[in-house]
């Protein structure tokens, strides 16, 4: 019985980290329509950056994050404005395949600067630190952040929408691309912005991911899919919405995980697929699309 | 026409094949005739090079039917090509079943699953299609990890009397004086070369016929399309289930001559998808001959770059954006528009002739 609601307990942990994976989906969706097969590859590639800073200057990974955030706004900044921007129009096949294009380039990149060798973000004690519960059930304290921080995540993100002029420009676009250029919304920059926004995010994510578990170059495209998961499952258009979905995939991997180890990924897709089945519109749907 | 009276009366027909297309399958023909006998002079390393470049133009064309006429961009139709293979090993290894017979029957086994499987990614539009069937695939690949009988995680081979299986091969030996590995070459590059010119009759044919009309119609305006009464579920569902039997079968074929299958090589996006839209999209979407020029450019690249790993991915990756945004029809697209040409004919023109010699009576 303890092992079941251990498993519980650390699921809805998992979940955090795979609402931040999603929350920069979400996002990007949410504002622009884009769906990025790069997003994975991109939390990576943040992940990369945070080891590069902590290593080069000799800091704590959760110093380092805070050096790696404005560099990674930038980048997604300069990526939306240059490659993607070209891509937004009627036809599909331009923005999946240029981001299925960059997917490989920065996966290969990687693999090419760094190697195949697994990293991991290193930060002392806390990475093992753990709370106890009584019952003999006790949860890290890492995972714990992780699930705070997807929160954290979420909270900013609604109030950025819903309480600022840079996120009234985003539900604008969103809404009516049309009529907001008409109101003199550059929509390009408020894309790049959004962007800029959701590498912020995957920073974090990468973060999390790093102090967690090992990474390499290659693991790219299997978080893509937890971060799409998460977001169909709990519907479009609501970032509380992605972080139920992350929960509830989370949930889904370590249940299957304690019937049989093998079946954690599987279970997750299955959970997915299941969910796709019965309200293909995801379990708290908001936007329409 | 009221007005026809007036001017001269016009006549019109629709024409497929050009004089020019005429001469091309011509030339396919006899070049074919050419493939045939290529075992005969060629050696072995340009057989296999052969046979790959066979099977990733036979993926090509499937996709390229499924992507750029019915828009169901697929990033999972590596969910078919390790189905296929790991159908034809359980086949094989385990039904004792002949490899020859094995191979439709994977083709028939992936379309029976292809059928549910599109139940479920049909819930999904556009983009997220995409990625739902990348999902389908990792889903596939990870209920084939379990199968212990098949090597699970890890693969398993071919025996060599299964791979030398294949009825001809003695008939082969006997006849080119080969030894047994060299016709077991020769036996899968004639068998690649068939599977290739049937899909590629089989793109023709259902593009030629009146269905074909409404995919040309569903890539130009699906909207529209619709709006004409295609029936574009339905068609959509048609193609899926027809490109995923095409792909198994290529599957199977693909793995009896590498005579060895894992779950992560057998389901492997890049391999399998990644690739094969690159394949397409830098020969040009939406036409016949756009997946033929790509295959064949994508063949010399993984000939002379492929030593360089990271860097020719990152090349290929390049290049695929570059096309994307700078000539989104592909290099045939150039080519096509500027020289107004066609060598597979699937495209209706109408072609309007002044004809007063033969005015209409009742005008």
């Amino acid at each position: 019985m303890t092992g079941w609601i251990d498993a519980l307990i650390q699921g809805v942990l998992l979940g955090g980290l795979y609402a931040l994976f999603a929350a920069g989906l979400s996002l990007i969706f949410g504002v622009m329509r884009l769906v990025n097969l790069a997003h994975g590859d991109l939390i990576v590639l943040a992940a990369f950056v945070i080891l590069v800073v902590a290593e080069r200057l000799g800091l704590d990974p959760f110093v380092a994050v805070v050096i790696a955030l404005p560099i990674l706004f930038v980048i997604g900044f300069a990526l939306q404005y240059v490659l993607l921007n070209r891509t937004l129009g009627r036809d599909l096949l331009p923005p999946l395949l240029v981001t299925f294009g960059l997917s490989i380039i920065i996966q290969n990149g990687l693999l090419q600067i760094f190697s195949a060798d697994s990293e991991r973000l290193r930060s002392g004690a806390i990475e093992t630190a753990s709370l106890p519960l009584g019952g003999g059930i006790a949860v890290g304290v890492v995972p714990l952040l992780t699930l705070l921080s997807a929160i954290a995540v979420v909270v900013m993100l609604n109030l950025i929408f819903y309480r600022t002029p840079i996120g009234r420009a985003f539900r604008a676009t969103s809404d009516d691309l049309e009529v907001a250029q008409l109101m003199g919304i550059d929509h390009r920059q408020i894309f790049a912005s959004a962007m800029g926004l959701a590498f912020v995010v995957a920073a974090i994510a990468a973060l999390y991911l790093g102090l967690r578990a090992n990474f390499d170059p290659t693991i790219g495209p299997a978080r893509l899919l937890y971060a799409f998961e998460a977001v169909i499952i709990g519907g479009l258009g609501s970032f509380w919405g992605t972080l139920a979905g992350g929960v509830i995939l989370g949930l889904a991997q370590t249940i299957g995980a304690r019937i049989d180890p093998e079946w954690q990924i599987l279970s997750g897709h299955l959970a997915f697929l299941a969910v796709l089945v019965m309200r293909p519109r995801g379990l708290f749907p908001r936007a329409l699309d | 026409m009221n007005g026809g009276a007036a001017g001269p009366a016009q006549s019109y027909r629709i024409e497929t094949a050009g004089r020019v297309s005429r001469l091309v399958a011509v030339i396919g023909c006899v070049a074919l005739l050419g493939l045939v006998l290529l075992p005969l002079f060629a050696g072995r390393y340009m057989i296999q090079d052969l046979i790959f470049l066979f099977y990733m133009l036979a993926l090509a064309q499937c996709w390229n039917l499924l992507a750029g006429y019915t828009g169901l961009i697929s990033v999972g139709q590596q969910a078919f090509v390790g189905l296929g293979g790991y159908l034809l090993f359980g086949l094989t290894l385990l039904g004792g079943i002949n490899p020859l017979l094995a191979i439709p029957i994977a083709g028939l086994v992936s379309a029976a699953l292809a059928l549910p499987t599109a139940l479920i990614v049909f819930r999904l539009r556009g983009a997220y299609f995409a990625i739902g069937t990348w999902v389908v695939a990792e889903v596939y690949r990870l209920v084939f990890a379990q199968f212990k009988a098949l090597g699970g995680g890890t693969g398993t081979s071919l025996s060599p009397s299964v791979t030398s299986g294949v009825p001809g091969i003695e008939w082969i030996k006997a006849m080119l004086d080969v030894r047994t590995p060299a016709a077991r070459d020769i036996a899968s590059y004639w068998l690649a070369l068939a599977l290739m010119a049937a899909t590629v009759a089989l793109v023709y044919l259902i593009l030629r016929s009146r269905q074909g009309l409404a995919l040309g119609a569903i890539r130009d305006h699906e909207d529209a399309a619709a709006g004409l009464g295609v029936d574009i579920v339905r068609i959509k569902l048609v193609v899926y289930v027809a490109v995923a039997a095409m792909t198994g079968m290529i599957g199977a074929l693909i793995y009896l001559q590498k005579a060895r299958i894992s779950p992560d090589a057998a389901f492997s996006v890049l391999d399998w998808t990644a690739y094969v839209i690159f394949i397409t999209v830098i020969g040009g979407i939406g036409t016949m001959e756009g997946p033929a020029i790509g295959a064949i450019i994508f063949y010399l690249m993984q000939r002379y770059l492929a030593d360089f790993g990271a860097w020719y991915l990152i090349l290929l990756g390049t290049l695929g954006i570059l096309v994307m945004l700078l000539a989104p029809k592909g290099l045939w697209g150039l080519v096509a528009e500027r020289y107004d040409l066609t060598l597979f004919p699937t495209r209706r023109r109408l072609v309007i002739e002044a004809a007063d010699s033969k005015r209409d009576a009742r005008s």
